[in-house]
């Protein structure tokens, strides 16, 4: 078991349009802003990471998280600035390589690439990708990424972008490679590449017991025994809302986590989430909804099953009010975290 | 001997499906899209009494084979080496994996039926295409158990039918019987019952409730019946 105080706990978003305090949905712009308003709180609250993924649809402002992560570079002092997912297979390794060490120059070496296929596809059609040579895209883009992350000149070839020979990448970081994660959905193929690359591996759990996941750890540290590489501990992003009680954090997942899962699954031809399958997911499922601490006792428990070293709270979904999401943060920051080191610690 | 069961698909779907049957006593075979060396290590660790193989000996060997890929590739099958078998395909169509693709949400066929014309001498039933694979995990219940789930069948041949119903039932679901392969676009994404994690009663009130729906009323025009 990892060390309770080890744990990372971090804070993801997408950038949701949230309401203002009239009740009013903020455009993109003051989304945007928002959220970086949100990370330096919890960067002053100690919380150790922001993540923000990439998307390009209307409820989601954030489709360049880098840039979003550059701007709370110069106003926050600690916190760990990540992508939740960079979409790699629609983008070029070298470009992503080269912005994220301009991050990670910003930040003094705080920045986090998070790459993954991403569980929507909108980037295909838009920069001009072909959705069949989906596998093909992400194991040649992971690949060379890979290559990169020495800093050293590089030599690649390939079928989707120009080949490379003995080209040097700028800026070079400080440390001399950037911080590398890999995120998968529940592919076991893509459980099996992030072992073979040795990047640590990100669940993205968004629905079902967690039970489910062990399996996978397993997957990945045999796999990493394999291929002779490093098994990190695994971390984990889930949906959740804390308040001040059970009943109201519940009521706000109702009416926005699940109406935010309910609007994608829709386009999918999913049925909306019925209320049982809700309180479901918030009983034992993957929505951590409630109070600090029903929500602190059920991540101690998910994150002792899979043994985890890293727990990301999405923590905006739909379009909860900005108010809440600062609630919620401080909530996170202050009786969460301490809270659920103290029950591990406790075991 | 046990019965064998082949499943074509080693992702998401295809493993949770081996883990049920393994678990209800089935010998299971499953091959992915490559060699199957490149599946072994999760197969060991995922379905550990499954045995990873190709998709030409899954189709040979199994008396039964679950499709469980994604649908944009179900020209990639081989109709001979599934001749006379009873199929059991749990594709659906999902636009940000097979991308754009009409002749797969025509309204006037449902995808099984473009299955089964494509593999002419087989037996295809539709099934385990509705509920999210997470739920078939969590949900599996043996018969007669409180609470017990429904999953929603699909099928021209009598026989066969009640063949993939007893599948569905040792694995730990009741089956409800939709009707013929034309029927299954009822369990299809955009009807009511597709992602239903529901009991029998449920389910068939759902199913009957397909042409209220937005899709049920296009099919309904599509094939010209009102």
């Amino acid at each position: 078991m990892i060390d309770p105080q080890k744990i990372v706990f971090g804070l993801d978003s997408f950038g949701d349009l949230p309401t203002d305090e009239t009740g009013k949905l903020m455009n993109q712009a003051q989304a945007i802003r928002q959220v970086v308003t949100e990370a330096e709180l919890a960067d002053r609250l100690g919380v150790d990471v922001i993540a923000l993924g990439e998307h390009h649809r209307p409820e989601y402002a954030i489709s360049s998280p880098e840039t979003v992560l550059a701007g709370i570079a110069t106003r926050t002092k600690h916190i760990t600035l990540a992508s939740g997912v960079t979409v790699l297979s629609s983008d070029d390794p070298v470009r992503v390589y080269e912005r994220f060490a301009t991050l990670d120059a910003l930040s003094n070496g705080r920045a986090q690439v998070v790459i993954g296929r991403g569980s929507f596809t909108e980037s295909f059609p838009l920069y001009g990708y072909d959705l069949s040579d989906y596998d093909l895209l992400f194991e040649e883009k992971i690949e060379l990424f890979s290559k990169l992350l020495d800093e050293k000149p590089v030599t690649w070839s390939g079928k989707t972008r120009a080949a490379l020979k003995k080209v040097e990448i700028f800026p070079k970081t400080e440390k001399g490679s950037l911080d590398t994660h890999v995120a998968v959905g529940g592919s076991p193929d893509s459980v099996v590449r992030a072992a073979r690359y040795g990047f640590p591996m990100i669940l993205a759990i968004i629905g079902g017991s967690p039970r489910r996941f062990v399996p996978y750890v397993k997957l990945y540290q045999k796999a990493s025994k394999k291929f002779k590489t490093h098994a990190y501990p695994v971390g984990i992003h889930s949906h959740g809302v804390i308040a001040d009680s059970d009943g109201e954090a519940v009521e706000l997942a109702w009416k926005h986590t699940r109406k935010s899962l309910v609007r994608i699954g829709n386009e999918r031809g999913w049925v909306p989430m019925s209320r049982e399958q809700f309180e479901r997911e918030v009983k034992q499922g993957s929505i951590y909804a409630g109070s600090p601490e029903t929500v602190a006792q059920r991540l101690a428990a998910t994150i002792k099953l899979l043994g985890a070293g890293r727990f990301e709270l999405a923590y905006g979904a739909g379009e909860l009010s900005a108010q809440a999401r600062l609630h919620m943060i401080e909530l996170y920051a202050n009786k969460v975290i301490p809270r659920v080191r103290e029950i591990i610690a406790e075991e | 001997m046990k019965e064998m069961l082949g499943i074509l698909g080693a992702g998401k779907l295809g493993t949770v499906l081996g883990q049920l049957a393994t678990a209800a006593g089935y010998r299971v075979l499953i091959a992915g899209s490559g060699s199957p060396t490149k599946i072994e290590l999760t197969i060991e660790t995922l379905v550990p009494d499954a045995v990873p193989a190709t998709a030409i000996e899954v189709c040979q060997q199994a008396d039964i084979v679950i499709l469980a890929i994604p649908l944009g590739k179900y020209q990639t099958l081989s109709p001979s080496a599934l001749a006379k078998k009873l199929v059991i395909d749990a594709m659906n169509y999902w636009w940000e994996v097979d991308g754009p693709r009409p002749d797969l949400t025509d309204p006037r066929y449902s995808s099984s039926e473009l299955v089964q014309s494509f593999l002419k001498e087989s037996h295809v039933v539709k099934a385990f295409n509705h509920m999210g694979y997470h739920d078939l995990f969590d949900e599996t219940r043996s018969h007669g158990q409180a609470g017990r789930k429904a999953i929603a069948i699909a099928g021209n041949e009598r026989e066969y039918v009640k063949k993939a119903a007893e599948v569905i039932d040792k694995l730990g679901f009741d089956p409800v019987h939709v009707g013929s392969l034309a029927e299954g676009i009822r369990m299809e994404p955009g009807s009511a019952v597709f992602g239903a994690n529901v009991n029998e009663n449920e389910l068939k009130d759902l199913l009957a409730k397909f042409e209220e729906t937005d899709r049920g009323q296009e099919v309904l025009h599509a094939r010209g019946i009102n």
